[in-house]
């Protein structure tokens, strides 16, 4: 009997280690630094509350630790669409003016690896701003830095909650340098081929509501017109 | 004994990987694709949304009965020419499949625009832009412009109709939106192309 309780003990020990090692794993920890930042085009940056309740809508399953909002939108409870968020919010620009507005469908993905520290999530927007045009992104979002640096330290935390400055891009795919994919659809963004990253800055997480201090962005790359080559008079 | 410790420390560092390896953290429900092949015409798929049961969100401004209830439209004469909707869309056998947006403003500088996107968790997501003005069925006929994942490699077109619910039945809505698409790979283009 005793070594069978040993044996268990054992597998318990086991299957803790390997969980701790995955958390602790350097070799996923990385907070890359956005391929953007060295881009010589000019870049449009889109800010967002990303706290549910500062948004115009948002909704889930409804079962959901983040609850949505305003209270009675419908819920997305059908088993097809049970693991995809909805987000409706203003887009302003780094000038804190307000330009737009954005449409985020996010689902989890199929493509996560808990064991590469990959917590996928396939996301696109679907953005207007008035007088400029349309815009739609399509990215895979890894939030397993989100998830390791605040969501687990909430949990563990004796008040349920996380506070503190975590920055971090999220978006990892589908562009092979990690950047999300914009096509442009009207407006002077018609015909627009480019590419995007998407950040979170968070500054306070409870257990009980998510987020509740965090801002998102979207920085996409705008191509500079190609220059015009004049005939040599 | 401490052997035995050692054992199953082992075991259960060996199961815990297998585990993680083995069983995706993620399986999404899948409905079955209701797709129709038409010789010379790519394959078309229809996906509806019943209204009003399938709405979820109508954002324009001075709207007095919001919806959802409680919603707080942004008011700025930007927005004056826009209206944003947001439904659940469903498939040939009346199954959720998935969520869509749709945009239509109506703006000086950008011109009248019409688009949606439609996202299917298990599948992809598709951009589609359409023509502001019907055609003499009542159609308005458009393009995919983008796609992602299963769509990614696919190009067609795409109409959007408005069918009113007639039957007397109790539980009728008002009717459905009908989108119907018609995509064609492009990979095998692609592949001719590069030989």
């Amino acid at each position: 009997m005793k070594y069978l309780v040993s044996l268990l003990v054992g597998m318990l020990v086991g299957a803790a280690t390997f969980l701790v090692f995955l958390y602790l794993n350097p070799l996923t920890t990385a907070n890359k630094l956005s391929p953007l930042s060295v881009s010589d085009n000019d870049l449009m940056s889109l800010n967002y509350s990303a706290v549910a309740a500062d948004a115009l809508l948002y909704t889930n399953d409804g079962e959901s630790q983040v609850a949505p909002h305003p209270a009675k939108v419908l819920q997305l409870w059908e088993p097809p669409i049970r693991r995809t968020d909805a987000l409706v919010t203003s887009l302003s620009d780094s000038r804190s003016q307000n330009v737009g507005i954005g449409i985020k469908f996010s689902s989890d993905s199929e493509s996560s690896n808990i064991l590469n520290g990959q917590a996928i999530v396939d996301s696109v927007w679907h953005i207007y701003l008035p007088g400029r045009g349309s815009l739609f992104v399509n990215q895979s979002e890894n939030y397993w830095g989100y998830l390791r640096n605040i969501v687990v330290p909430a949990h563990w935390n004796s008040g349920d909650s996380w506070r503190g400055i975590w920055n971090g891009s999220t978006t990892v795919g589908p562009g092979a340098l990690g950047t999300a994919s914009v096509i442009g659809g009207s407006g002077e963004f018609a015909g627009l081929d480019t590419e995007g990253v998407e950040s979170l800055a968070a500054q306070a997480y409870t257990v009980a509501a998510g987020p509740v201090a965090m801002n998102g962005e979207l920085l996409i790359e705008l191509p500079r017109p190609a220059a015009a080559i004049a005939a040599d008079p | 004994m401490f052997r035995t410790f050692l054992v199953g420390m082992v075991l259960g560092l060996a199961a815990t990987g297998a585990g993680l390896y083995y069983f995706p953290a993620v399986n999404q429900i899948r409905e079955r694709s209701l797709i129709v092949v038409h010789p010379n015409q790519g394959n078309t798929e229809s996906f509806h949304i019943n209204v009003p049961t399938d709405r979820i969100l109508i954002g324009a401004p001075g709207r007095e009965n919001p919806l959802p209830a409680g919603l707080e439209w942004p008011d700025d004469l930007q927005f004056a020419g826009l209206r944003s909707e947001l439904f659940k869309i469903r498939n040939g056998k009346d199954a959720v499949v998935g969520v869509a947006s749709r945009l239509a403003a109506s703006n000086a500088d950008t011109g009248d625009i019409i688009e949606w996107v439609l996202h299917l968790p298990a599948r992809g997501s598709v951009y589609m832009t359409l023509q502001t003005e019907p055609s003499e069925r009542g159609q308005r006929l458009g393009r995919l412009l983008s796609g992602t994942r299963e769509f990614a490699k696919m190009r067609g077109t795409v109409s959007e109709s408005w069918v009113a619910d007639t039957s007397a039945a109790e539980d009728s809505g008002a009717g459905r939106i009908e989108l119907l698409t018609a995509f064609v790979s492009t990979e095998f283009e692609d592949e001719a192309v590069v030989e």
